[in-house]
């Protein structure tokens, strides 16, 4: 169960897909969208890691999978050959060109990357990131107060907690009202769980649509929030076009939502089925500045992609023009080869070069963002509910795609404190 | 024992700052800047070590 987390690395023969998973073998017909992967991805990078360390499949017209810290480095630093035009992989290529992409910076290459890139980065800096530390505490508590005061002794750590922080953060910072929240999960589970494999959409539901309708009221009521900052933007003298805004509205939507709630999902997972842990946060809450970032490196949720610009080699493996490449940062983060007993989670641990952010140029913009949301997602928890176990561990149930973390988390409630912190 | 920092190799991942803020700031766009120059007093070279060990793109080296 939780402890196939802390396996060692498989060392005794290939890893067996299970059967009825339709995967030959993980190391040349893997499938990251499939659910027998997401039960136990870190198992695979472990296996692959060491009988294999560039894994192929033909699927979505050929993907490389590289396991080792190095290769994940390497490829993130090479933006000549590796390039961001495409970042989820799916059975179709993406259709705006690079250097651009459809949802810049994330999606940009050098130059158009820097440019884009920098023009946000002041939004997402620490020192912009501070004050919402105020409202999303607020926002935390709320939800803790809607799980303890309802009495009951049960909650979905992952549906009634996790997955609304960042969700309610965001809708803060774009300025639309928080019930707006529940359209954002849907565009993710389209775009990021279930790429291209949930049919046709009405046009009046797509993301798209909503986008420019808030962007036109917010042409029309003009508000201090991040889509006024980008309306607001003038560069050489011209506003930004309406592509670049759309897509980076779009991004900020995207990218803050399912891996943040990934990352505050799958920490609380840990800290269900880890007493000790619990305990030495709730005793020595100094530790958690060290716990959230073995909580990053442990159970990173992001795994990015980049489109082959030109034939390269990859770990010896020949990689052609166009190729799918996966970056699992997960995996990197695990290789014992970067990190000092990397399949043990060391609560504490000093010495930590995790790369749950990405590596290089296109380092997470939310970074500081995210790190705040799921270092007070966890002490508001811990406030409120510090003890708590799994009620259901068989109905944990992992998401599939490039974003890992829980979405179903049934836990039983311990102990709890009432809201006013005073037992 | 003095503190190297690499300003190329940022990216601003903000890690030395979170642990050594009496090493590090950040600057508008998030990237780091080393408040010190020559050699550290020894109650700082715990912090300096930390930040060292934490930067994820190398960025930062100790010299004795």
């Amino acid at each position: 169960m939780d402890d196939e987390h802390a396996a060692g690395p498989v060392s005794t023969g290939a890893l067996t897909p299970p059967p009825g998973s339709g995967i030959a073998d993980w190391a040349t017909d893997f499938d990251h969208t499939n659910e027998a992967y997401a039960a136990e991805a870190p198992a695979i990078w472990d296996d692959l890691r060491s009988r294999c360390p560039v894994a192929h499949t033909k699927r979505f017209g050929g993907t490389w999978l590289p396991v080792r810290h190095e290769d994940v480095s390497a490829i993130a630093h090479d933006t000549d050959h590796y390039s961001s035009v495409g970042v989820i992989v799916a059975d179709w290529k993406p259709t705006v060109p690079a250097p651009q992409g459809f949802a810049p910076p994330i999606t940009s290459d050098p130059p158009f990357h820097e440019f884009a890139r920098r023009i946000l980065l002041p939004a997402f800096s620490p020192k912009a990131v501070n004050p919402l530390e105020e409202p999303t505490r607020r926002f935390c508590a709320d939800l803790m107060d809607g799980i303890v005061d309802a009495g009951g002794a049960s909650a979905d750590a992952a549906v009634d907690y996790a997955q609304n922080i960042p969700v309610r953060v965001i809708a803060h910072m774009l300025g639309v009202p928080p019930e707006d929240g529940d359209r954002f999960r849907t565009f993710i589970h389209r775009i990021l769980e279930k790429p291209g494999q949930t049919g046709p959409v009405d046009e009046e539901d797509l993301m798209i649509t909503y986008l420019d309708r808030i962007i036109e009221e917010h042409k029309a009521t003009p508000r201090d929030d991040l889509i006024g900052y980008l309306l607001g933007l003038e560069v050489d003298g011209r506003p930004l076009n309406e592509d670049h805004i759309v897509g980076t509205i779009a991004l900020a939507l995207i990218a803050g939502i399912d891996t943040t709630w990934s990352a505050i999902g799958a920490s609380l997972h840990h800290l269900a089925t880890h007493p000790d842990d619990r305990r030495r946060l709730v005793e020595d809450p100094e530790v958690m500045t060290f716990a959230v970032e073995e909580f990053l490196r442990f159970y990173a949720p992001v795994t990015m992609a980049r489109i082959a610009a030109s034939d390269t080699e990859l770990g010896g493996c020949p990689v052609k023009e166009g190729d799918w490449v996966l970056l699992p940062f997960p995996a990197a983060n695990r290789d014992p080869e970067a990190f000092e007993r990397a399949d043990e989670f060391v609560i504490d641990r000093r010495r930590n070069r995790h790369a749950a952010f990405g590596l290089g140029i296109h380092r997470c913009l939310g970074s500081n963002l995210a790190r705040m949301e799921l270092r007070v997602a966890l002490e508001e928890w811990l406030r409120r509910v510090p003890d708590f176990e799994l009620s259901d561990p068989a109905g944990v149930r992992w998401s599939t795609g490039q974003v890992r973390g829980p979405r179903t988390l049934p836990v039983r409630l311990l102990r709890t404190v009432p809201s006013q912190g005073s037992v | 024992m003095r503190i190297l920092f690499d300003r190329e190799k940022c990216v601003g991942h903000n890690r030395c700052h979170l642990l050594a803020p009496e090493l590090f700031d950040v600057d508008d766009e998030g990237y780091a800047v080393l408040l010190v120059e020559g050699d550290l007093p020894s109650e700082l070279v715990d912090k300096a070590e930390l930040a060292a060990d934490n930067c994820p793109e190398f960025a930062i080296t100790l010299e004795s």
